[in-house]
């Protein structure tokens, strides 16, 4: 008691000196605080005051004056006597104290006051909620939390459930992390604080309380407890899984979860089997338990349930196994010796299986002493799972097999038929979903002859998304009996008299490479061909070559020899090749000068070698592209600075003066490219990139200065620069080191001159800088895919226009794939270009991209086009792009590791939205009729 | 005891007229009123003369219900309130209003204008009938009186099935009706929330069946029409009309959809597309998907399925026909089948049960020889049945776990159950026994099953005497366990009270008498009467440390109430006699203070 009259007078004192910076405040921001203090004292009813505060929450209050505010509301609160005026005030209260910059110290004191003498019980929890605001604002400081939970501890006993609700949340978010481990070793350090027990026991105790909604919060915050990263003890299992069984629907919910993370934390602890001396590992209890609320009454806990199970990796697998037998009991459970002798009792039918007639009558009692649990265990979950009445649990439910059966070959194996047989499921999504999972388990399992009827059915759906994921599913898929070979050889001959070309053929090719891989591993299959299948073979192994397999066909010497031959030397070329790019780019780091004669030709020529070794070689393309494109720019510079019309006086260069300002034009084009095509770069070549565009800058600026004398313009370039040459040292810090000699070294090293020198001298030292500074030589990383896309519809051979009318709009369908776009959703872009020079870029929506395989994309989408009438057809252009914009938004992205050293740096500071191009363009004809009328 | 009674007049240990009277709380209600497929005579209907021997049934009944419109659910109805006589209200709900009488006309034609009946009901008393029934909507609570109320859960099984939970104060019971645990092409799972009903009235058709994914079937159902489709064969499905039927054509025609398939598919009965319209309408029934999709089309808008003409059997080429009866014993099915069954590559698929007798039975058990009757002329041939016999069970019955799984779901307190054959049941009630340990029972018709009930009495407390009570009492989270307090109860006017002995005293007028207990404790102890009293109070105090003790200085020791003395004769000093009282309420802590002082102090 004592203690407590204490703390009210320390308070009291605090506020009374705390009246003082308040009116300072009012003082230095007289129109946020005091109008706020004016309205509220004009405010005759709660109603008005309400109608203020209201107004007031709407408008941001800058971090100086969120203090000011807080004593006013503070003030206004004691003083009032309504309750929801004093309500708003509290949610105020926690608003304000999440003002950035703004640390809520200082009213912690206060907040925790009006806490003692509010008697409305919604208030109440609104404040707790406001203390649980400030609270998580300052993490750090222990003092603060400290109070804080022995406010929400004397707060617990509460009647009224909100109360107690956000008391619990309160714990769960700032409960103290580092008691309950020390705790285990001794139980010394929890009695220096107010409450003995821990955070844990206290907030377990709430898990039986009287108030679903307060078992919830308690559940809520035991996780939160969990994500802060505080080992939860196992002795809260068993209260969890009482849970369970709650009437409530958000109280199982929040159990399973809580089941689950305990299942996590101690997997291999031993629990007993009640009403048995058994005993079991917790995960495999644990994983029986959430099985059972597969069924559960409420569909969200089944969702719940069902996505919890696909992360139990480490459960036994028999124990795995039942979940896909719903006859098979949970017998397993208290005889684990006898469990194939349980098998067999199922196996042979005590139950019957509704599958042939006159089957269900009850046969002889087997030994039914054998206890059998119908409803409970694993048996069956997923059975239950794939047949509940709403798809987003049968879409879980197929999403957890998924990762189960990736974990275990034999799940696997064993999931295969439920799998299949989802492909026939009512809704499109859980077919699609069926088709991907089963092509990423797709290396644990052999389809069946049956199951493959069902997956060749398929490819007769209506929905093209399926089509194309069967296909994808068929390059991966493992058809293992040589019987199948027949099957599939039928049907690949039934499905080219398809009558539509298009999807038809898709399918056919998808057969193809089925049958071609199937018949790497069964000599006699090639027998069975018919010709139009041998020519077909000789195509697709070189448009398909990674999807079709080099195959021995008899009679078909030619084709063999030569495709062995060419895998042979492909095989060994790919090293040789890779011995070479290294070659030629050591060659050319050994030029030092480049103003040498013969280096530019050494260049030249190793630009050339590089492109077509890139040609050559599929798999090196990117990495040698790259390094042409890099020595590229290098050789336009090095030709730029050699120039007659440096040493010429500046009115009789002009000529002189615009090659070169191409040049540099497209050495910052090029630049652009090698950022943002390419993907697999690491810092160092970005960096050595941004050198060669701040050269390229560098080599823009002179020109200006040079062709255009207005002291103004020059200004305002040379201050971009600098500003370019200092976001350059601020992101590649690290990296200065290797840039000895470089530019931008130099630069650097000239900066402080450079920033208070005239701009005319700065172009001038920049005109040295750029004719002493080095070539900067290029080390490759390990692999390097430059992004590229093609259009394979519109083919842009039609010679039919696309007729309609002016004014209104005609679709253009696109069939696109992307391969190795980062962040195809937001990057790619397509353009139309009009023959008038009108060009139009539109954004496809984010569900227009499809990701049938990893690094691949595809884009199916709809452009519309419109134009005024023309006179006769003509071509529009349509093309891909891939827009970026050249603040590094992209690395921070991709490269988290290396956002690190960028701290907080502004990412949409000069954000010069630009593209690039993607795709070679695509001609479509088109003719726009005047309307008639 | 109060108990709730149960008698089956039809459907006890057996599959047909399900009528079910229940007695509960005072008030009788029957749930459902069916006919029996497999009778022609008297038995076809329920036994009523089992409720009153003569006159009218409205004064034994407080309501019906029925729980959907199958017939053998609900095909005694007209009988029952129009021949019998009852005019009290009939609840159903709103689907079952709409397509019940439709099947209840084509019973009542078949028998009296194809069979020659008389004596049955006519087609205005179904509409007389109908005129009594009250809809119910789904978890729509309904007071059929004061006390008895009545709601409505989902059902699955046919569209507009429901289960019931009949409530009287606190007792209740729930009567399922059929119900589907999985979900189908068309309907929705049936659900219960944890009503904790005293009794649970199951089916148990499928009691020995733990059916396999649903999804095999369904596979396996397309893949044979397809494959036989493929070949040019023809598919004959024989259905009853309404609730499998649907079903299937929604199976198919999706498959025709997505499969881009050409055969034609016919229905074949003008019922239908009566009940069709219903189905289209009551979308609220139906499952996630077609409600889902419904705005932007019906999935009971058929494209590929068209109505079947008596000509088209004899049209070449591929097609699947759905026709009625669903047993092959009559009509089109049987029809159709004459004439395709001499293909082989023609397929007749049999999705649900057939009774002993029929054709379906028969074909169904492997027989390729077929006795045929023409109607008549006694014309008798044999029919060699040549094409494929598929059985597929689509019925929409819980099988055992899904049973098991609605005990759960409800957690009674006692099951009993109907409509099921009586070895499976035994099987069943076995396994339910086992698992939940609640009793189960099974009763034949006409068998009386009566369930004790625990009801609980609601009683008014004080105000006052709670709080004081609650202040009492330590924290919260305590609250669910049980807690004894003391209260006086006053039983007045058909109303009881709880309030505090105090406020009981002054409003009845009496005065307050105090019981007290008292002991003597006899005790060697050498020492002075003071000091065993001292040495008494310490004893206690280290025994009894959250009590509060006092000593007096007068001489006693006053633990709570309880007064505690020492005395001792002037002849033996050492042999002290220790005097404790207590009153009425310490009882407890008086008798334990006994015990222990007579155990001696320690030394």
């Amino acid at each position: 008691m004592s203690a407590h009259i204490n703390h009210v007078v320390v308070v009291l004192q605090q506020v009374s000196l705390e009246e003082v910076p308040a009116k300072k405040l009012r003082l230095t921001k007289p129109s946020k605080s005091a109008a706020l203090h004016i309205d509220l004292c004009k405010a005759t009813s709660p109603t008005d005051a309400l109608q203020y505060l209201l107004s007031f929450a709407r408008r941001p209050v800058e971090a100086e004056s969120v203090e000011g505010v807080v004593r006013i509301l503070l003030e206004h609160y004691y003083k009032e006597s309504d309750n929801s005026v004093r309500l708003k005030i509290a949610s105020l209260l926690g608003l304000l104290s999440k003002t950035q910059g703004f640390a809520p110290d200082c009213i912690v004191d206060d907040a925790i006051n009006t806490l003692n003498n509010e008697k409305s019980h919604q208030v109440l929890a609104q404040l707790l909620g406001t203390l649980l605001i400030i609270g998580t604002q300052l993490p750090d400081k222990i003092a603060v939390v400290q109070r804080l939970i022995d406010v929400a501890c004397k707060h617990l006993s509460s009647t009224y459930f909100g109360v107690r609700n956000k008391c619990l949340q309160l714990l769960g978010c700032l409960g103290t992390v580092d008691k309950p481990l020390s705790k285990e070793t001794d139980a010394g350090p929890g009695a220096q604080t107010s409450h003995v027990r821990d955070v844990q026991s206290v907030i377990s105790d709430y898990f039986q309380d009287q108030d679903p909604r307060v078992r919830t919060a308690a559940i809520k915050a035991m996780l939160q407890l969990h994500e802060r990263g505080m080992k939860i003890q196992q002795t809260i299992y068993n209260q969890a899984c009482k849970l369970l069984s709650d009437d409530y629907e958000q109280v199982r919910s929040a159990a399973v979860q809580m089941v689950w993370v305990l299942s996590q934390l101690y997997p291999e602890s031993i629990v007993p089997i009640p009403s048995s001396n058994e005993e079991i590992r917790l995960v495999d209890d644990s994983f029986g338990k959430i099985c059972h609320m597969v069924s559960d009454g409420s569909w969200v806990v089944r969702v719940q349930a069902a996505k919890l199970l696909g992360s139990m990796h480490q459960v036994s697998p028999h124990f795995l196994e039942q979940t896909l037998d719903k006859k098979l009991m949970s017998d397993l459970r208290r005889k684990r010796t006898a469990h194939e002798r349980a098998k067999e009792l199922y196996a042979s039918g005590e139950f019957s299986s509704g599958r042939r007639w006159a089957d269900d009558a009850p046969k002889e009692k087997v030994d039914t002493s054998g206890v059998n649990l119908i409803d409970s265990g694993a048996c069956g979950a997923f059975v239950h799972g794939l047949e509940d009445e709403m798809y987003e649990v049968r879409i879980s439910a197929v999403e957890a097999l998924c990762s189960l059966a990736q974990s275990s070959p034999s799940f696997a194996e064993k999931c295969l038929d439920f799998l299949v047989d989802m492909f026939n499921d009512e809704i499109e999504e859980v077919r699609l979903q069926s088709i991907h999972v089963l092509r990423q388990i797709s290396t644990h399992i052999t389809l069946r002859e049956d199951q493959l009827d069902t997956v060749l059915a398929v490819l007769e759906d209506s929905s093209r998304d399926i089509r194309e994921a069967l296909h994808e599913l068929l390059c991966y898929t493992n058809v293992s009996t040589k019987d199948l070979a027949v099957p599939v050889c039928s049907s690949l001959s039934s499905i080219p008299r398809c009558s539509t070309p298009d999807p038809g053929a898709a399918d056919y090719i998808a057969v193809l490479v089925l049958v071609f891989n199937a018949a790497k591993s069964c000599p006699t299959m090639p027998a069975l061909f018919s010709d139009h299948t041998f020519r077909h073979y000789a195509y697709l192994r070189d448009s398909l070559s990674h999807l079709v397999p080099h195959l021995r066909l008899p009679g078909r010497k030619q084709t063999a020899s030569s495709g062995l031959e060419a895998s042979g030397v492909g095989s060994g070329s790919l090293e040789s090749a890779q011995n070479f790019l290294q070659d030629s780019l050591v060659r050319v780091s050994a030029l030092q000068n480049l103003e040498t004669p013969g280096a530019q030709d050494l260049l030249e020529f190793t630009i050339r070698d590089l492109l077509r070794l890139g040609e050559l070689q599929t798999e090196l393309a990117g990495s040698a592209d790259f390094c042409a494109t890099y020595l590229h720019c290098q050789l336009l510079l090095t030709k730029a600075l050699q120039e007659k019309l440096w040493t010429m006086a500046v009115p009789l260069c002009l000529k002189q003066n615009a090659k070169v300002s191409t040049a540099a034009r497209q050495i910052l084009d090029e630049t652009y490219k090698l950022e943002f095509l390419y993907s697999g770069l690491e810092t160092q070549q970005i960096a050595t990139i941004h050198n060669i565009r701040l050269q390229a800058k560098a080599l823009q600026l002179i020109l200006t200065a040079r062709s255009k004398p207005g002291v103004d313009r020059v200004l305002g370039a040379c201050e971009k620069f600098l500003q370019d040459v200092e976001s350059f040292q601020r992101l590649f810090m690290t990296e200065l080191p290797h840039f000895q000699d470089s530019f931008v070294e130099k630069l650097l090293e000239l900066m402080p001159r450079l920033t208070t020198c005239k701009p005319l001298d700065l172009v001038k030292i920049l005109q040295t800088t750029l004719r002493q500074s080095g070539f900067i030589h290029l080390k490759l990383p390990e692999q390097i895919h430059r992004a590229s896309a093609t259009i394979i519809e519109p083919t842009g051979e039609s010679d039919n226009p696309l007729k309609f009318t002016t004014g209104l709009v005609v679709a253009l369908d696109i069939d696109a794939t992307l391969e190795h776009v980062q962040d195809p959703q937001t990057s790619v872009k397509v353009q139309v270009l009009y023959p008038d020079g009108q060009s139009h870029i539109i954004h496809p929506k984010p569900g227009d991209f499809r990701t049938p395989g990893p690094g691949r994309v595809r884009l199916i989408t709809q452009v519309y086009l419109s134009h005024s009438a023309w006179t006769e057809a003509c071509q529009i252009e349509v093309r891909l792009l891939l827009a970026y914009s050249s603040s590094s938004s992209k690395q921070s992205a991709s490269k988290p590791a290396w956002n690190e050293s960028m701290g907080g740096l502004p990412t949409s500071e000069s954000c010069i939205e630009s593209t690039i191009h993607l795709s070679k363009p695509v001609k479509v004809f088109i003719m726009p009729k005047p309307a008639r009328r | 005891m109060p108990d709730i009674k149960v008698t089956p007049l039809g459907a006890g240990q057996d599959v047909g007229r399900s009528c079910i009277l229940v007695s509960i709380g005072g008030k009788n209600i029957m749930l459902d009123c069916g006919m029996h497929m497999g009778y022609n005579d008297d038995r076809r209907f329920p036994d009523f003369s089992y409720i009153t021997q003569n006159g009218r049934l409205t004064e034994f009944l407080d309501c019906v219900i029925i729980s959907h419109f199958h017939l053998d659910h609900c095909g005694a109805l007209p009988y029952m309130s129009e021949m019998v006589g009852y005019d009290g209200p009939i609840y159903m709900t709103h689907p079952t209003k709409a397509i019940c009488p439709i099947l209840l006309e084509d019973f009542r034609k078949i028998t009296v204008d194809k069979k020659g009946e008389t004596n049955f009901f006519t087609s205005q008393m179904i509409k007389d009938c109908m005129k009594k029934v009250v809809p119910l909507n789904l978890h729509q609570t309904v007071q059929v009186d004061e006390e008895l109320e009545i709601k409505a859960y989902y059902a699955g099984h046919v569209l507009g099935a429901a289960m019931v939970q009949i409530k009287v104060g606190s007792e209740s019971v729930v009567y399922t009706g059929d119900y589907n645990m999985t979900p189908d092409r068309h309907l929705g799972a049936a659900w219960i929330d944890k009503c904790r009903p005293d009794l649970l009235i199951s089916e148990s058709t499928y009691a020995t069946t733990i059916r396999d994914s649903k999804r095999c079937r369904e596979r396996d159902f397309l893949k044979k029409v397809h494959e036989t489709v493929e070949r040019g064969g023809k598919v004959l499905i024989p259905v009853f009309a309404l609730g499998r039927a649907q079903e299937l054509c929604i199976l198919l025609e999706t498959f025709w959809e997505r499969m881009n398939l050409k055969a034609p598919i016919y229905f074949s009965t003008g019922l239908t597309e009566k009940a069709n319209h219903y189905y289209k309408l009551f979308i609220t029934w139906t499952n996630q998907k077609i409600r889902k999709t419904f705005v932007q089309r019906n999935m009971f808008e058929f494209k590929h399925i068209k109505a079947f003409d008596r000509s088209y059997a004899d049209n070449p080429g591929p097609m699947v026909v759905f026709a009625t009866p669903g047993m092959l014993h009559a009509g089109q099915s049987l029809l159709i089948f004459k004439k395709w069954a001499g293909n082989e590559k023609n397929m007749v698929i049999m999705p649900g049960y057939c009774v002993q007798g029929t054709v379906g039975h028969k074909i169904l058990n492997g027989q390729k020889k077929l006795e045929m009757e023409g109607r008549a002329t006694v014309i008798i041939g044999t029919l060699d049945v040549k094409l494929q016999v598929e059985y597929m069970s689509f019925s929409a019955h819980a099988d055992a776990k899904g049973i098991m799984q609605l005990i759960r779901m409800a957690e009674p307190r006692n099951m009993l159950l109907v409509h099921g054959e009586a070895k499976k049941m035994e099987f069943l009630k076995d396994k339910i026994e086992q698992e939940f340990s609640i009793s189960c029972y099974m009763p034949a018709n006409g068998e009386t099953t009566s369930i004790v009930t625990n009801p609980s009495v609601p009683v008014d407390i004080s105000l006052n005497l709670l709080k004081r009570e609650m202040a009492l009492g330590g924290p919260l989270p305590d609250a669910k366990r049980p807690r004894t307090m003391h209260g006086t109860l006053i039983m007045k006017d058909n109303s009881l009270r709880l309030v505090s002995p105090e406020q009981a005293l002054k409003e009845l007028g009496l005065s307050e008498h105090q019981l007290r207990f008292t002991c003597r404790v006899q005790l060697h102890d050498p020492h002075s009467d003071n000091d065993t009293l001292g040495r008494i109070y310490t004893h206690l105090k280290s025994v009894l440390k959250t009590y509060s003790i006092q000593h007096v200085p007068d001489g006693t020791v006053i633990v709570e109430s309880i007064v505690i003395k020492v005395t001792s004769s002037a002849e033996e000093p050492n042999l002290k006699v220790i005097l404790l009282s207590w009153s009425y309420q310490d009882e407890e802590l008086g008798s334990f203070l006994s015990t222990l002082l007579k155990k001696g102090l320690p030394s």
